[in-house]
C-alpha cells in the first residue's frame, strides 16, 4: 500500500535541501481525502450573491495545486481523493472506504453531529481530521477529539472578533436579535459570552420568530419595510443591533429599517468572518485572483478553511520530510509549525483544543472594515488567543 | 552642521569621517497608495518633489549610469522609466502582468521582473524595449537577486517557498532551494558567495552558499517586548565590505543589524511602522528604510548604527533607490 521505496528516495531527494529542476524520477503520491455530504442547498437570499455548489471543495483542490508547486521539486505528488456522499448516503461507510484506500489526512466538510460520528469511528483513530465547516463551540470544548483539528473558526472566535471591534468603537450597548434555528442559538450564546468577556451590555433580547419561506419573491420590500421597524420599536437604549441569523432568513432585512438609526452587525451587516472576497491585505490579492481563475467564483470562508487544511499537511511533510501520520500530526500541533494564510502572521493550532488561531476579518458586503484582534487587547502568549476559548477557559480534555 | 571647506581634499576627508553625503545624492521613494514617487535631497533630507506616476508603484531601481529610474507600475502592468535629472517619465517598458519587484543585470541590461500574479519572471531588454523571455517559476514570485557577475538570477516564490536559481544565459531554472514560509526577498553578497533570503511568515533569514546551494545558516530574530508573529523579515541588504547585513522586520518596526561574518544578530534599530525595503546610498554610509504604515522613510547612520531621522513621504512608501 505505502510505497516502500520512499525512504530511499527520501534520503536521496531530501538529503540535500536543493532540488534539481529536472523531472523527478520518483514522484511519490501523497493522498489527502475530502469528505462531504450533499444537502439541499437553499438559493441565496440575494441576486447579488454567488451560488456555490462546490463550497469548500474548490479550496481543497486549489490547496493541492499549490502543494504540488513545491511537491514537484520535493518528489511528492499530492492528490485529493474526493468523496461527495449523496444526501441519503452513508458518510461513515464513505470514510471507511477512503481510509481503506490509504488516506490518513481528511478534510471533513460536515455539520457537527456527523463530523463527530466520523471522528469516533474506530478507523478514525488512525487518521487526522480537519474540520472546515462546523463552528460549534462544543467541538472545541467538551466534544473535542484528539484526532480533530479545526481550520473553520468557532462561533466564539467570530463573536469575540466582533465584540472587540464594538468595544473599540465604544458601542457597548447591544440589542441582540436571534432567529429560531439551532445555529442561531449557538452564535447567540457565543455573543453573550463575548459581551461578558469584553464588558458589553446586552440591554435587551428579541427573537425573530418567522420561519424561512421562499427565499426571493416578486413583492419583497413592501411587507418587510413595515415589519422591521415595528419589530425593533420601543427597545431599551442601544448602540448597535447584533443579529444572530445564521440561516440568513431575516437578518439582512434589518439594516436601514430599524426603528432607531443604528448599525446592524453579526451574521449580516458588519460580519465577522475568517475570509472575505474583499480581503486584499498581506498579499491576499494574489490568493483571491488565483482562486477566482481556478474556481470561476470568489473564495468563501469554507474554501479558505479547506485550503489552509490542505496546505498545513504539505507544510508539515515538507519541513519534517516525513509522511507518516504520527510524525505529521505531532508536527502540525507542535511549536515549530506555522501556516502562511494571507492574514499577516503565521497561523498555528492551539494545543488545548486543536483550533487554528487566526485573525478574524470584519467585513460588509463590499469592503473590509477591520481585522481582530484589535489593538490593545493584550495576551501573555499570543494576541490571537484573545479570540475564542483560551487555555484556562477550555473544557476540552484531550485523551 | 558640517562646514563646507574650500579644499576638496579636506572636504572629502570630512565626508568620509562624518558620513556627509555628496550633495547630489537623491533618494527616490515609490508611494504604493499615492501612485507617486517622492524625490528627496540627500543633503537636506527633504522632499523636493512628488511625481505622479502609474498605478500602484512598488519596486524601483536605477539604471547603472543612474540616469533613469525604472518603476514597476503594478496595476498598469508595465515599467515606467523616469529621467532622474528632469523627474519626468519618458517612456514605458513591457513587463508582463503585475510586476512587483525586479533586478537589473550588473551590465545594465536586461531587467528581470517578477510577475506576482502569473508565476513568471519576465526578462526585458531595456534598450530595445521588448520582452525577450518568460521563465515559469513557482507561485507568487517576488524576490529577485542577481549575482555580481550577472550569471545567476535568484527568484523567490512566496507560496511555493522556494528560491529558484536561474541561469541567465539559458533562462532555465537549474536549482531550487527550499526556504522558510513566504520568501519575499533575496540578495547576493558583493563577493557572490552567498544569497540571503528572507521568509516573511517563517520569520527567518536563510543564507545560501552559492557554490553548494546549501543553506549554511538560518537566522531567527527575537525582539524584547515584540510578539514573535510581528517579526516578518522582508528587505535585506549586505554591505559591500561584507561586515554588516540589515534586515527589515515588517510590523516589528525594526531593522535587524547582523554581523555578516558570524551571522549573529547584533542589534535592532527602531524605525517607522511596517518597514519593508532598504537601500544604501553610494558609499554605504547611510541606509534608508521605507516604513509603509507610518508613511515615512528612516535614515540609518551605518557607521554608528543609529537611526538619525525620519522623513514623511507619500502614502504607503514601498520601494527606495538612491543615486550617488
Amino acid at each position: 500500500m505505502r510505497d516502500n521505496r520512499f525512504p530511499i528516495v527520501c534520503a536521496a531527494v531530501f538529503g540535500l535541501l536543493s532540488f534539481a529542476s529536472q523531472a523527478q524520477e520518483q514522484q511519490v503520491d501523497f493522498p489527502i481525502a475530502y469528505l462531504t455530504q450533499q444537502t439541499k442547498a437553499l438559493p441565496p437570499l440575494s441576486l447579488a450573491d454567488q451560488p456555490t455548489t462546490d463550497n469548500g471543495l474548490m479550496g481543497a483542490r486549489l490547496g493541492i495545486e499549490d502543494n504540488n508547486t513545491t511537491g514537484k521539486f520535493t518528489g511528492q505528488n499530492f492528490k485529493l481523493n474526493e468523496s461527495v456522499v449523496p444526501e441519503s448516503g452513508d458518510v461513515a461507510a464513505a470514510f471507511r472506504d477512503l481510509h481503506a484506500k490509504g488516506n490518513r489526512f481528511f478534510v471533513v466538510d460536515l455539520p457537527a453531529s456527523q463530523l463527530l460520528s466520523v471522528a469516533d469511528l474506530p478507523e478514525a483513530k488512525d487518521a487526522l481530521l480537519f474540520n472546515v465547516r462546523a463552528k460549534d463551540d462544543s467541538l472545541r470544548n467538551e466534544a473535542c477529539r484528539v484526532n480533530l483539528l479545526h481550520t473553520a473558526p468557532s462561533y466564539a472566535m467570530l463573536a469575540d472578533g466582533l465584540a472587540q471591534y464594538l468595544i473599540w468603537k465604544r458601542w457597548a450597548n447591544w440589542l441582540l436579535v436571534t432567529g429560531t434555528g439551532d445555529d442561531d442559538k449557538l452564535f447567540a450564546d457565543a455573543l453573550r459570552r463575548s459581551a461578558e468577556k469584553f464588558s458589553a451590555t446586552i440591554v435587551e433580547e428579541r427573537v425573530f420568530a418567522a420561519e424561512p419561506g421562499a427565499r426571493r419573491t416578486d413583492s419583497g420590500h413592501a411587507q418587510i419595510q413595515k415589519q422591521m421597524p415595528v419589530f425593533t420599536q420601543d427597545a431599551e437604549d442601544y448602540d448597535v443591533l447584533v443579529v444572530s441569523d445564521v440561516r440568513d432568513v431575516f437578518g439582512e432585512y434589518l439594516q436601514y429599517r430599524t426603528w432607531d438609526p443604528r448599525p446592524v452587525v453579526g451574521t449580516q451587516g458588519l460580519v465577522p468572518t475568517a475570509w472575505h472576497r474583499s480581503q486584499e491585505q498581506w498579499g491576499a490579492t494574489q490568493m483571491q485572483n488565483r482562486f477566482a481563475r481556478f474556481a470561476g467564483r470568489w473564495m468563501t470562508e469554507r474554501d479558505y478553511a479547506a485550503w489552509v487544511a490542505v496546505r498545513s499537511v504539505s507544510e508539515a511533510t515538507t519541513r519534517t520530510k516525513a509522511t507518516d501520520l504520527a510524525t505529521l500530526a505531532a508536527y502540525i500541533r507542535g511549536p515549530d509549525f506555522g501556516a502562511a494564510g494571507f492574514k499577516g502572521q503565521k497561523l498555528t493550532f492551539r494545543e488545548w483544543d486543536g483550533q487554528l488561531r487566526q485573525p478574524i476579518l470584519l467585513a460588509t458586503a463590499r469592503t473590509l472594515v477591520s481585522v481582530s484582534p484589535q489593538d490593545g487587547f493584550l495576551h501573555e502568549f499570543s494576541e490571537l488567543d484573545t479570540l475564542g476559548f483560551d487555555r484556562p477557559d477550555t473544557a476540552c480534555r484531550l485523551q | 552642521m558640517i562646514k563646507r571647506l574650500a579644499f576638496p581634499a579636506v572636504f572629502m576627508f570630512l565626508t568620509a569621517v562624518h558620513a556627509a553625503p555628496n550633495r547630489a545624492e537623491t533618494i527616490f521613494v515609490s508611494n504604493e497608495k499615492d501612485n507617486s514617487i517622492s524625490v528627496l535631497d540627500g543633503a537636506t533630507l527633504e522632499v523636493i518633489k512628488t511625481v505622479a506616476v502609474g498605478q500602484r508603484p512598488r519596486g524601483i531601481t536605477l539604471s547603472i549610469d543612474n540616469k533613469f529610474l525604472y518603476i514597476c507600475a503594478s496595476d498598469d502592468n508595465h515599467i515606467e522609466v523616469m529621467d532622474t535629472a528632469t523627474h519626468e517619465v519618458v517612456r514605458t517598458l513591457p513587463s508582463g502582468p503585475d510586476p512587483e519587484l525586479f533586478v537589473l543585470s550588473p551590465a545594465g541590461n536586461p531587467l528581470y521582473i517578477a510577475n506576482e500574479d502569473d508565476n513568471m519572471v519576465t526578462v526585458v531588454d531595456v534598450e530595445a524595449g521588448n520582452a525577450i523571455a518568460e521563465i515559469p517559476v513557482g507561485v507568487e514570485p517576488e524576490g529577485m537577486a542577481i549575482s555580481p557577475d550577472g550569471k545567476w538570477l535568484v527568484n523567490t516564490s512566496e507560496t511555493t517557498n522556494m528560491a529558484h536559481f536561474i541561469d541567465t544565459a539559458t533562462h532555465e531554472i537549474v536549482d531550487n532551494v527550499l526556504v522558510d514560509s513566504r520568501p519575499r526577498f533575496a540578495e547576493f553578497t558583493a563577493d557572490g558567495k552567498y544569497v540571503w533570503v528572507s521568509a516573511e511568515i517563517g520569520g527567518t533569514v536563510s543564507i545560501i552558499d552559492t557554490a553548494t546551494r546549501q543553506i549554511v545558516k538560518t537566522i531567527g530574530f527575537e525582539v524584547p517586548g515584540v510578539n514573535k508573529e510581528a517579526i516578518q523579515p522582508v528587505g535585506v541588504r549586505v554591505t559591500k565590505d561584507l561586515k554588516h547585513a540589515f534586515v527589515a522586520l515588517g510590523p516589528a518596526n525594526r531593522v535587524a543589524v547582523i554581523d555578516a561574518q558570524t551571522f549573529e544578530v547584533k542589534d535592532y534599530l527602531l524605525v517607522g511602522q511596517r518597514v519593508w525595503q532598504l537601500a544604501f546610498n553610494a558609499d554605504q554610509s547611510r541606509l534608508y528604510t521605507t516604513n509603509g504604515v507610518s508613511n515615512d522613510i528612516s535614515v540609518i547612520d551605518v557607521a554608528n548604527l543609529e537611526v538619525t531621522k525620519s522623513i514623511t513621504v507619500g502614502n504607503q512608501p514601498w520601494g527606495i533607490a538612491v543615486t550617488p
